[in-house]
């Protein structure tokens, strides 16, 4: 979400005539305290549901301490838990997806930035924000019944025939695991990447192109060399958005990731993410430790993109406050 | 032509092209999602399926009416409880901020709406069900509105200082005070915007399954009042879905359909009509 | 504002309509087992028919939901097919009861392509499956027991639950009572740390994976097994037999401890000794209901119910073939009935 910057800072206006309307005098002082209190609330929520996360979990974490990170054991028999294989799963999903998702959302935001006539682009621009919207469940429903049996009848068999050779594309065809929750993943981070960095690259200002364009270089070349640079702080950005909104992601992982808590370097192997297991064991742990360590996975996650979108919101703002004054090196 | 020219004029379109084919599979991606789920849950879209109670389990037959209800009530408590915390909270950072805690406020609301909605459900379990001891449509319509809240603030923010400044000044030169002029003429002025904002963050919650399993958890009945757990079209998709009843697939591709149809009518029409003269901008 | 005025609307028209609808009604929300959700859902459903006063919801979000959500006092009574233990009862805050409600059994399903004939699984077989041990389908523990049958040197893909759940507790208690090996590294539980396989959720996702997985193996009710066409194998049960699952052969394995049934009907009857028609992996299943309940209507509701379900709720289980409950059971629960309070 974008401000304005150059519009009418209404803050600024003083309140200069008291003279009409006496009797509301101090009407102001209680609007001003009503949306306070409302904006207050958001930040209440927040710091309410940072403690609340803290406290469920105490009981995990004086247990477990910093092993519960390096722990690959998740055994609510006995009651051992580790977090290493759904943070492995989270990661892994996460750069497959990211994999795909960067270059096709990046190259499809220089097309509807530099090369698409406005109106083609604006109208893209609407169907991707449209792919945005699209429920995950809807991407877990596809997922389960199109994507599964294509990728263990086709696409799989396929990628162990040319690319067998690497680790990453041995083992059985399930048709889940960590591939297939990132090829979804991919789907449904691409319009993040695509809008936002095709904001940040409109943002950069016309005459740096012309510039490039002046002095003989091809548009790909102005765009490759000269805007795309320029930008990169700011796609950085988009990139750490869609990650953060990968890691978090629940519903269609869940449905195609198979669940099986493992570390395996073969994608074709089923895994587990920390949203996923959240999501199936969550209201039916068993035991006080179970759900401890369960809600200790929910407050690394929530951290987790915490930091990212913080970092991502800089970076972009980085980027779009800059606006002509930096040259690419 | 030298060669280099050749070859470089060669990539040029090369690459070119290649951003072309990014953009195209990207938009096509929504067509055809679109498309499949028309196929696929058209066919069994009837008049029982929105009237109908569920059927019991492994029997043929039954509809959604009791979850497309659910997923109502669920929107319309997040919107009761969602829309007028966001909409002055947004008035608060856009009119009578400082500059510390708007600055906070903002960044909060960015991360809040970065928050994965497994965890937003797992704070309303913890907030509510567990002192109240049920689940409720209550629970889920709270696990939505946090999730509404920070896009409704945000948005409401950028459309209020969107307001031409000489609005204001009018205002104030007829002698109202602040809030009279907030509540007269900025907010008016603001409107479309700041409804094309709810709405569409409306339409995103609605599709929203995860902050729903153990909020409003599931229903086989109606669900009156709302202190009762409540079916909802997100969850039984999920759970139709990874069952092994053929029937239950029907269902989860017909309930797909339209919900999707639902969620992308929303989109298409505040945008189209809403947004026209708005600077609005995606959240 | 416009906005608020049509919300305001629309939320009195909808809460009028909403609660005009609970007059007089008793509303029972209750979770757990999906071993017996279809025998269950179907109850619920005709009770609700005979009674429409009584409504009662039930989520089938596995055993282990059902007693956690029963101590969390979420829902108003719980379900499961793993009987709890001791520890879990003491953290009830009122004694919990366990009824029996029906006899079910957990079959090893497979779907393999181009194989007709019904598998025999021994014991070792299974134990070698689950631990990761046997890894192809044409492993001798596999083929020995299956003379004349032609089974692919494909990899075996294990399936097994992803939440906790008492379909889970009565596979890994067999397992645990047939092969040492299990009960030292694994153990029986609702939720175990599986050696191998792909997790779903539900009995209803286990069958739903193995449909959609060739060359899969994993443990679901016999009714999803039946219902869904799965095929699934024999059991070598402890007298040597191959047995299939049905209504007698479950029967038969409950039949011995139906006579020594203890007073809080937790006993587990996987494995039984010396009768030749037992199918070996059977067990009661039971609902979990709260020993005093504050609301008199819930609880009238809940008595009603069971002694409905134990007398003519009893006629509709073979239909979904679960078996009836042995008749000196159902005796002893209806004087059960009389502890809820």
């Amino acid at each position: 979400m974008a401000t304005t910057p150059n519009a009418a800072t209404p803050a600024d206006i003083p309140g200069n005539s008291r003279t009409l309307s006496r009797r509301w005098a101090g009407a102001d002082e209680i609007a001003h305290l009503i949306t306070l209190i409302a904006a207050g609330t958001l930040l209440l929520i927040t710091v309410l549901l940072v403690y609340q996360l803290w406290v469920l979990s105490a009981e995990a974490r004086s247990k477990f301490g910093w092993s519960f990170f390096v722990t690959k054991t998740w055994d609510p028999v006995v009651g051992d838990f580790g977090a290493l294989t759904f943070i492995y799963g989270t990661i892994v999903t996460s750069a497959v997806a990211l994999i795909i998702a960067v270059p096709l959302g990046v190259g499809a935001a220089i097309f509807l930035a530099e090369l698409a006539p406005p109106k083609l682009s604006s109208s893209l621009t609407f169907v991707s924000d449209l792919l945005a919207a699209v429920p995950s469940v809807i991407y877990g429903l596809l997922g389960v019944f199109l994507l599964v049996p294509i990728m263990r009848t086709t696409i799989q068999p396929a990628l162990k025939k040319t690319l067998g050779f690497l680790p990453l594309f041995q083992g059985p065809s399930y048709g889940i695991g960590f591939l297939t929750a990132g090829i979804v993943l991919s789907i449904m981070i691409v319009p993040f990447v695509l809008s936002v960095s095709r904001e940040v690259l409109l943002s950069i200002p016309r005459d740096q192109r012309e510039a490039a364009l002046a002095l003989g270089a091809t548009k790909w070349e102005s765009t490759w060399k000269v805007v795309v640079p320029g930008a990169r702080i700011g796609i950085f950005g988009s990139v750490f958005l869609a990650l953060a909104r990968a890691l978090g992601e629940t519903m269609a992982v869940t449905m195609v990731i198979g669940n099986n808590p493992k570390i395996a370097a073969s994608l074709f192997s089923p895994g587990y993410s920390i949203a996923a297991v959240l999501a199936n064991e969550f209201s039916e742990a068993t035991g006080n430790l179970y759900l401890s360590a369960l809600i200790e996975l929910g407050l690394v996650l929530f951290l987790l993109t915490f930091v990212l979108n913080g970092l991502a919101r800089l970076l972009i703002l980085v980027t779009t406050a800059r606006g002509s004054g930096v040259l690419p090196t | 032509m030298s060669f280099r020219l050749a070859w470089r004029k060669s990539l040029n379109v090369f690459m070119l092209s290649l951003t072309g084919l990014c953009a195209l599979l990207t938009v096509s991606t929504l067509f055809f999602i679109l498309g499949y789920l028309v196929w696929n849950g058209g066919k069994d879209l009837s008049w029982g399926f929105f009237t109908h109670l569920p059927a019991p389990v492994g029997e043929v037959g039954g509809g959604m009416a009791n979850a497309i209800v659910g997923s109502m009530k669920l929107l319309l408590l997040a919107s009761l409880f969602g829309v007028p915390i966001g909409l002055l909270g947004g008035v608060y950072l856009a009119e009578f901020g400082g500059r510390t805690v708007p600055f906070l406020v903002r960044y909060t609301a960015d991360l809040l709406n970065g928050a994965p909605s497994i965890v937003i459900g797992i704070f309303a379990y913890a907030l509510v069900v567990m002192p109240m001891h049920h689940f409720s449509t209550l629970a889920g319509g709270i696990a939505l509105a946090i999730m509404v809240i920070p896009t409704v603030l945000r948005n409401t923010e950028s459309f209020l200082r969107d307001v031409p400044r000489s609005l204001r000044e009018g205002s104030f030169a007829l002698g109202a005070n602040k809030w009279r002029m907030i509540a007269t003429v900025v907010l008016p002025a603001a409107s479309r915007g700041i409804l094309t904002g709810v709405l569409l963050a409306l339409a995103r919650v609605a599709g929203e399954t995860a902050p729903l399993l153990f909020t409003a958890f599931g229903n086989r009945f109606w669900s009156p009042g709302w202190n009762q757990p409540t079916s909802s079209l997100p969850v039984v998709i999920y759970t139709y879905a990874t069952g092994p009843y053929e029937d239950w697939h029907r269902q989860a591709w017909a309930a797909g359909l339209v919900l999707l149809g639902l969620v992308l009518i929303t989109n298409i029409l505040v945008r189209a009509f809403l947004t026209r003269g708005t600077a609005y901008e995606r959240t | 504002m416009r906005i608020v005025k049509v919300l305001a609307v629309l939320a009195v028209l909808l809460a009028v309509a909403t609660f005009a609808a609970a007059e007089g009604q008793v509303l029972l929300n209750a979770a757990g087992a999906t071993f017996p959700y279809p025998m269950y859902s179907k109850w619920f459903d005709i009770y609700h028919q005979a009674h429409p006063s009584v409504q009662i919801n039930y989520q089938s979000i596995g055993s282990g939901g059902g007693i956690r959500q029963l101590l969390d006092k979420t829902v108003d009574f719980g379900a499961t097919d793993g009987p709890m233990n001791d520890d879990q009862l003491k953290q009830a805050s009122v004694p919990i009861l366990h009824f029996p409600t029906v006899l079910g059994a957990d079959v090893p399903s497979y779907n393999l392509a181009g194989v007709t004939a019904e598998l025999n699984f021994t014991p070792e077989a299974l134990g070698g499956i689950f631990l990761g041990k046997i890894t192809k389908w044409n492993d001798p523990a596999i083929t020995s027991a299956n003379p004349g049958v032609k089974l692919p040197s494909d990899d075996i893909v294990v399936v097994h639950r992803s939440d906790g759940s008492g379909t889970t507790y009565i596979w890994t208690d067999y397992l645990s009572k047939i092969s040492p090996e299990w009960q030292q590294k694994v153990g029986k539980a609702t939720s175990v740390n599986w050696p191998v396989g792909l997790g779903g959720k539900g009995n209803e996702g286990v069958a739903g994976l193995i449909q959609q997985t060739p060359d899969s193996i994993g443990y679901i009710e016999l009714i999803y097994a039946v219902q869904n066409k799965i095929a699934y194998g024999r059991v070598k049960n402890s007298s040597g037999a191959f047995v299939k699952a049905d209504l007698a052969s479950v029967s038969a394995a409950a039949a011995a401890a139906a006579k020594t049934m203890p007073d809080d009907f937790r006993v587990s009857i996987t494995n039984p000794e010396g009768n030749k028609a037992a199918y070996p992996i059977s067990s009661f299943t039971w609902l979990l209901i709260p020993s005093k309940f504050s609301d008199t209507a819930k609880r009238d509701a809940v008595k009603d119910f069971l002694k409905w379900m134990m007398t003519d709720g009893q006629q509709y289980c073979e239909g979904l073939a679960y078996a009836k409950l042995p008749k000196e059971v159902v005796t002893k629960e209806i004087k059960a009935i009389a502890q809820i309070q």
